[in-house]
């Protein structure tokens, strides 16, 4: 079973309750696709080694054969390509490696080289399976990571996805493919508003989703009166508590020195699934 | 005229309440909400919507079955998987390359615009504001945080104002990029937790790529000293300014809910204080950037 962590909201504590789940769970996988700002590892303090780089193909002209005829840069649709009066100027962080370039050249001046985008790291050894992927700086291409580290998943295990935050293109990337989806928010009205976003995308894609309200008592009660009214499941609510901050704060899983969470987290698990179960029952 | 925008690399770390704070203080600025995926600052400044504008993306594939003989061509060469085995187009993956629709040999493949959000003018009480929503799971996020960064330039010539601030996204990637893309200076808010510092220093590493000033300011400094020396130590040496330090404290939660900046929710002790550290921050980035 795959289960994703998402919010529309950045630091509502997706990574906490993506990697205090896997660690209360016997034989779970963990994957960070936060790869603009992967965090499970700072908490779980794995040695990864490289798995494998992500690249893009990217053009490179050979300029004897090519005769400036710009037919290349005017099917670029993402402005990687400009032909000058004298030369082909590249731009390749703007190239999504489609190779339209190369199709569309009639001098077969085109060919392609990888440019590394990213990389995936993962380590096998230790008491769970982690696996994530890092997006070079300066590097716009965050969707193809998660992607690439999406191929790592196991199908038979439990799969533990922690998403990025928003709603864009690498939030889908992410969730596009699980089996249900936990969504994090707080009790602001930032929170709140984010968590709609959030359930747009659920809705839209038909993922089968719950609540957890992080932070339940900072600030209003919209987000669990909304969850009632549209019988959306509440999983789990956490209470401000200024010792899961502190050890948040220091890299420590609060499931390692809290361990009565263990157990919560163990039934959050357990109600996902047993919610899962039966939406499928339902569609048969 | 000078672009600020507002960064953090991880979420939650305060960047909307401390920009919203800056555009009560700013004297003669447009306000530009470049988290358009999660647009939050309209729930803080209340705008009242003047103009708003269809914004459309990259293009996208669209098969005409009637001339489609599924020879299979743009599913070979299509390279986002976004042609699945009945030769059907997938959204969430096309990329709007046009491929598919150059291969084909029939001419059954076209490449359509498709609206991928809604771009907003306003006024609110600081000053005029461009802002946008992104449709739900679109790609080109870059392309319309661009969309809204042209915008308040024109609102800012439009009302003769002096400085943009840009309250940008979560992260490292195009959206972040395209939020900072030739600005005069970044300010990056941070908290002092292993996360915090993590994503401060990658997202550091992306003003720097693009040769942008930065200045930091450590929101919630009190949650644990010890890593706020290490960021201050850490900024020290990469000579970054750390233009201030703010205190753990319910007060941005307080003035969210009653849809107020941190300025002008006051009346006790704890607020105003939080108040005067917010006003040091912003004339310290105002000297910076200067």
């Amino acid at each position: 079973m795959k289960i994703a962590i998402a919010s529309g909201k950045g630091g509502t504590g997706k990574t906490t309750i993506a990697v205090n789940l896997a660690l209360s769970l016997k034989d779970a996988q963990l994957f960070d696709c936060d790869v603009e700002e992967p965090n499970c590892n700072l908490f779980l303090g794995y040695d990864l080694e490289k798995v494998e780089d992500v690249n893009v193909p990217t053009p490179v002209i050979d300029k004897s054969k090519c005769d400036l005829c710009g037919k290349c840069s005017e099917f670029c649709q993402f402005n990687a390509l400009a032909v000058l009066p004298e030369d082909v100027m590249i731009f390749p962080t703007l190239c999504h490696g489609c190779g339209g370039c190369s199709i569309v050249c009639p001098n077969e001046a085109i060919s392609e080289v990888d440019r590394k985008v990213g990389v995936i790291e993962g380590s096998t050894n230790e008491d769970l399976v982690f696996y994530q992927g890092l997006l070079k700086i300066g590097e716009p291409m965050t969707s193809l990571v998660i992607k690439a580290l999406q191929e790592h998943i196991d199908k038979n295990t439990t799969a533990i996805i922690d998403a990025p935050p928003g709603t864009a293109c690498p939030v889908i990337a992410s969730v596009k493919n699980v089996d249900y989806c936990i969504l994090v928010t707080e009790s602001t009205p930032f929170g709140f508003h984010d968590l709609k976003l959030a359930l747009d995308v659920m809705r839209i894609l038909g993922i089968p989703f719950g609540v957890v309200i992080n932070q339940c008592d900072i600030g209003d009660n919209r987000v669990e009166e909304y969850c009632i009214e549209e019988e959306i499941p509440v999983l789990m609510k956490i209470p401000y508590d200024r010792e899961i901050a502190r050890l948040y704060s220091q890299g420590i899983p609060f499931v390692n020195e809290m361990p009565e969470w263990k157990d919560r987290f163990v039934r959050l698990f357990r109600d996902v699934t047993s919610l899962y179960e039966m939406r499928d029952r339902t569609e048969q | 005229m000078k672009q600020l925008t507002i960064i953090s690399g991880k979420g939650g770390t305060g960047k909307t309440t401390i920009a919203a704070a800056f555009a009560s203080l700013a004297e003669n600025a447009v306000i530009a909400d470049c988290d358009v995926d999660a647009a939050d600052m309209h729930l803080i400044l209340d705008p009242q919507i003047t103009e708003t504008i269809d914004f459309y993306g990259l293009k996208e594939a669209s098969i005409d079955d009637s001339l489609c003989i599924h020879c299979g061509l743009c599913k070979e060469n299509c390279r986002f998987d976004a042609i699945t085995d009945d030769i059907r187009i997938d959204s969430y993956e096309c990329e709007g390359c046009g491929v598919c629709a150059h291969i084909c040999p029939e001419g059954a493949i076209t490449m359509v615009e498709r609206k991928a959000g809604e771009a907003y003018l306003s006024e609110t009480r600081f000053g005029p504001m461009a802002d946008a929503k992104l449709g739900v799971g679109e790609e080109a996020s870059g392309k319309l945080v661009a969309f809204v960064r042209e915008n308040a330039r024109d609102l800012a010539d439009r009302y003769g104002k002096d400085m943009i601030i840009i309250d940008g996204p979560p992260g490292t990637g195009c959206s972040v990029i395209a939020s900072i893309a030739g600005v005069d200076m970044v300010a990056v808010i941070t908290e002092p937790s292993v996360s915090g510092i993590h994503d401060l220093e990658r997202v550091l590493g992306v003003a720097g790529h693009f040769n942008i000033p930065a200045v930091v300011c450590i929101n919630r400094h009190d949650i644990n000293e010890e890593n706020t020396r290490v960021i201050e130590d850490y900024c020290r040496k990469n000579g970054i300014d750390v233009v201030g330090k703010l205190p753990f404290s319910r007060i941005p939660t307080e003035a969210m809910i009653q849809e107020r900046t941190v300025m002008e929710y006051s009346g006790n002790e704890l607020s105003n204080e939080f108040s005067e550290k917010l006003k040091e921050i912003w004339g310290n980035i105002m000297r910076s950037l200067n």
